[in-house]
């Protein structure tokens, strides 16, 4: 694919104007195939049932989805999901970025219109490869318009190989981060477009680009945060112009309106102080608009005395506001999810958002395994956009310095850093590129010699070609299983595949109520919903941090404490995840301490975190583990009949592959539950609850859903 | 300081007067009226209260939205600025005016409830 883009780019160069139209219809093409290619590879390995839909998270878009297309638009909206957040219940429509759900939903209207009949799940399976190849495009375009139109294609090559983006827009992976680079990138051309051109056209084009960005995706705050910034780092270095004012005051206004049509945004862009610096930005650009206005009409004196004047009343008016709204409590400081709390504040304030293992601080091994030599080559790139700075370099500039200070702090957000790491290394290879292999009219004393050149190329194309072979690999082997199906190698190299969790959700959906109602940890809550159908207590959503404290402090309470809680919630089922025997490090009791420390921050009268370690302060799941970790609900359910069971004659039977320690606790008894079902390879343990003496209000619900 | 406040703003009024090209009186007359229409608005709101929020949001916003458009309009049919538009003519600047009116009222009359 480089080489391809080599030709492309050298061709480029030559004055020959023909050849372009022919060069965009084949990048375009190339960016489309190319990436879906590489995104249909989990498709073409596993068999396209499996591979559908497979994480936690894309079960709910898939439901969501298929509650769309069967029962129309407003149905959608309206759509108050009672099996979800028992017995709370979740308003989908308020509660969701619609545009995701909307968008197969179109497709897949459109397509059915033109009778090429496609069921919805194909539409959701194969979605997020078309929109990285629309992503591949718009990289081309944002490109373009920062450079030239070779590093737009080179940007559009890496984007659509590099892993970092892959990772979240493989077939079957059916979630926001899919569309919404798309929406991103495409903005951001359309906002460089409009600050070049002046016209309003473009911004319009760009609010309704940003409109769908909204709609698709919660990192619209980036972009609603990003271009202010722009804007008012341009009117501190000097470069304000008419065509700033107008790109900006169109975008914020007509943006804003737009932005307060999706149900779950609401009136957050004019309460949160996450959108507070767009507005201040435009009440600035305005004072400044207006005052450029008057020096250019009055002389300097008679400027300075209307000067002086409307700063202090501008500036008596917003102090004022500034404290009336502040004291009528109408000026929310919001948590700032967005801006990233740093990881220690949230481990000790907010568990629920430190505890999952996607915002955790990245790594130099992710941030390498992701972009490869991208990410060498981009400071390269930002150091060339400095140098020849104008208004769209300092755009780009600023984006970069803003990812880069958001993917060290999540994992999530490495993906926000991919685009602009494309186009910035893009730029960089553009630069070395146009430099080494021009050799027009090179006879000065300067000229390089031939076989540098040659030799800086090849060594250019070297690495080139590693990055290719890289991305191949490591979409291949890292980012192609689905998760719900793990897969083992054995020793003599033939694949073992364990597919407990779909085994274990067919049963829960063939063998219990359909009204049952099942206690798991959130992670599966999706999955449970979409795959077994039955009622969940809490779920990936995480809205409401005080149910899923009630949820852990069952678990990690004794038995009998925890029956109470089972019983005031209706529970009939739990559900939990066991690795001891497979050694699968993913399991519950790995995440038990993230279990005790969400309910600690509710009811912290009830579960200390140091009740569970040992007096050394480990965490020990053998003889010399703590006794109220060793009597608790997770433990007892996760080691049931564990004790008797032994894997290897070199191994004490209750040996835990996982944890590497004989359990201490092997004779487990129940009171209240009893064991329903346990999966193949021990993964899934799904306990039901004995309800003797069952209290009037859940007889009363069943007899009311009856 | 008030005296030279008032000889300034008197000075700068006349001048206006003088120079200005009838076109774009015309446009600063409608962006006197939006300007109006808006502060009523928001003072009704002050005074009776903004329940219900998302109209008095949307019709106010629609104030400050064809306030904005309307500078944006006077500013690039300006002779003066012709060197920092030169691809865009005064009848394309009049298209794209329309055209934002049009996204604007179809969102406001949405968001009206």
């Amino acid at each position: 694919m480089e080489l391809i883009c080599l030709g492309h780019f050298v061709l480029s160069h030559n004055p020959e104007v023909w050849i372009l139209g022919e060069l965009m219809l084949n990048c375009s093409w190339g960016g489309v195939g190319g990436d879906s290619i590489h995104r249909i590879h989990p498709a073409l390995e596993c068999h396209s049932l499996v591979v559908s839909l497979s994480s936690f998270l894309l079960r709910f878009n898939y439901r969501s989805t298929h509650h769309l297309t069967s029962n129309g638009f407003y149905e959608f909206l309206n759509w108050f999901d009672e099996r979800a957040w028992y017995p709370l219940g979740r308003i989908v429509g308020g509660t969701v970025y619609p545009g995701l759900m909307v968008t197969a939903g179109l497709i897949h209207y459109v397509l059915n219109l033109l009778h090429m009949t496609v069921h919805i799940r194909d539409v959701c399976v194969f979605l997020a490869p078309i929109f990285s190849g629309l992503t591949a495009i718009s990289t081309f375009l944002l490109t373009r318009e920062l450079w030239n139109q070779g590093a737009g294609l080179l940007a559009a090559c890496f984007i659509a190989i590099v892993p970092g983006y892959i990772s979240r827009s493989v077939a079957g992976s059916f979630d926001n981060e899919g569309i919404a680079i798309f929406a991103l990138q495409f903005t951001y051309y359309l906002w460089v477009k409009s600050v070049k051109t002046g016209s309003v056209f473009w911004t319009i084009g760009c609010c309704l680009s940003y409109f769908y960005m909204v709609s698709a995706w919660g990192g619209y705050v980036f972009i609603i945060n990003l271009i202010p910034l722009h804007v008012f780092v341009l009117l501190l270095m000097q470069r304000y112009s008419r065509r700033v004012y107008i790109a900006y005051s169109t975008f914020y206004i007509v943006g804003l309106v737009l932005s307060m049509q999706i149900p779950f945004v609401g009136f957050q862009p004019i309460r949160t102080s996450e959108h507070m610096a767009a507005a201040g930005v435009f009440a600035l650009l305005q004072a400044y608009a207006f005052l450029q206005y008057l020096k250019d009409r009055l002389t300097k004196q008679e400027f300075q005395t209307l000067f002086f004047l409307g700063v202090s009343l501008a500036a008596g008016v917003v102090f004022l506001t500034v404290i009336y709204l502040t004291y009528t409590g109408k000026f929310s400081l919001s948590l700032m999810r967005y801006l990233c709390p740093p990881p220690r504040y949230a481990k000790i304030h907010i568990p629920i958002i430190a505890s999952v293992s996607e915002h955790q601080p990245t790594t130099w091994v992710s941030f390498f395994f992701d972009l490869h030599i991208l990410v060498c080559t981009f400071p390269a790139g930002l150091w060339f956009c400095i140098k020849n700075i104008n208004d769209e370099r300092v755009f780009v500039a600023l984006y970069a310095i803003s990812a880069v200070y958001f993917a060290g702090v999540m994992v999530r957000l490495m993906l926000t850093l991919t685009p602009v790491v494309c186009m910035l290394s893009a730029i960089a290879f553009s630069s070395v590129f146009e430099h080494y292999l021009g050799d027009d009219q090179k006879k000065d004393k300067e000229g390089l010699g031939p076989n540098i050149k040659s030799i800086v190329t090849m060594l250019m194309l070297m690495l080139l070609m590693m990055f290719a072979v890289h991305c191949t690999w490591v979409t291949s082997n890292a980012y192609s299983s689905p998760s719900v199906v793990l897969a083992s190698y054995n020793h003599d190299g033939s694949r073992n595949i364990l597919d407990d969790f779909r085994e274990a959700y067919y049963w829960l959906r063939q063998n219990t109520d359909e009204h049952a109602r099942v206690m798991s940890w959130w992670d599966y809550g999706y999955q449970i919903a979409g795959m077994a159908n039955r009622t969940t207590l809490v779920d990936n959503n995480t809205w409401n941090n005080s149910h899923i404290a009630l949820v852990g402090k069952a678990m990690s309470s004794n038995e009998s404490a925890a029956y109470q809680i089972m019983q005031s919630l209706d529970v009939d089922y739990v559900l939990i995840i066991f690795g001891g025997v497979i050694g699968y490090s993913g399991d519950d009791i790995n995440k038990f301490l993230w279990m005790v420390r969400i309910a600690e921050g509710e009811h912290p009268k009830d579960i200390r975190e140091s009740d569970y370690f040992t007096p050394q302060g480990e965490f020990r799941v053998d003889k010399a583990g703590s006794p109220t970790l060793l009597n608790c609900l997770m433990y007892k359910m996760s080691y049931y009949r564990f004790g008797e069971m032994q894997l290897d004659f070199r191994t004490p039977p209750g040996f835990d592959r996982t944890r590497n320690a004989e359990i201490g606790n092997k004779d487990i008894k129940f009171k209240h539950l009893e064991e329903a079902f346990t999966s193949e390879h021990w993964l899934v343990r799904i306990y039901k609850v004995k309800n003797e003496g069952s209290s009037r209000t859940s007889s009363f619900l069943r007899k009311a859903r009856s | 300081m008030s005296s030279s406040v008032f000889s300034v703003l008197s000075k700068f009024v006349a001048e206006y007067r003088r120079s200005t090209p009838a076109k774009l009186k015309v446009v600063d007359a409608y962006l006197l009226y939006i300007l109006l229409t808006g502060a009523l608005q928001f003072f009704y709101c002050v005074l009776v209260g903004t329940f219900p929020f998302n109209s008095f949001l949307s019709g106010f916003i629609s104030c400050v939205g064809a306030f904005v458009l309307g500078v944006c309009l006077r500013i690039q049919i300006n002779p003066q600025n012709k060197s920092e538009f030169l691809s865009l003519s005064p009848e394309r600047a009049f298209a794209d005016f329309l055209f934002a009116h049009a996204i604007l009222h179809l969102v406001v009359v949405n968001f009206i409830g």
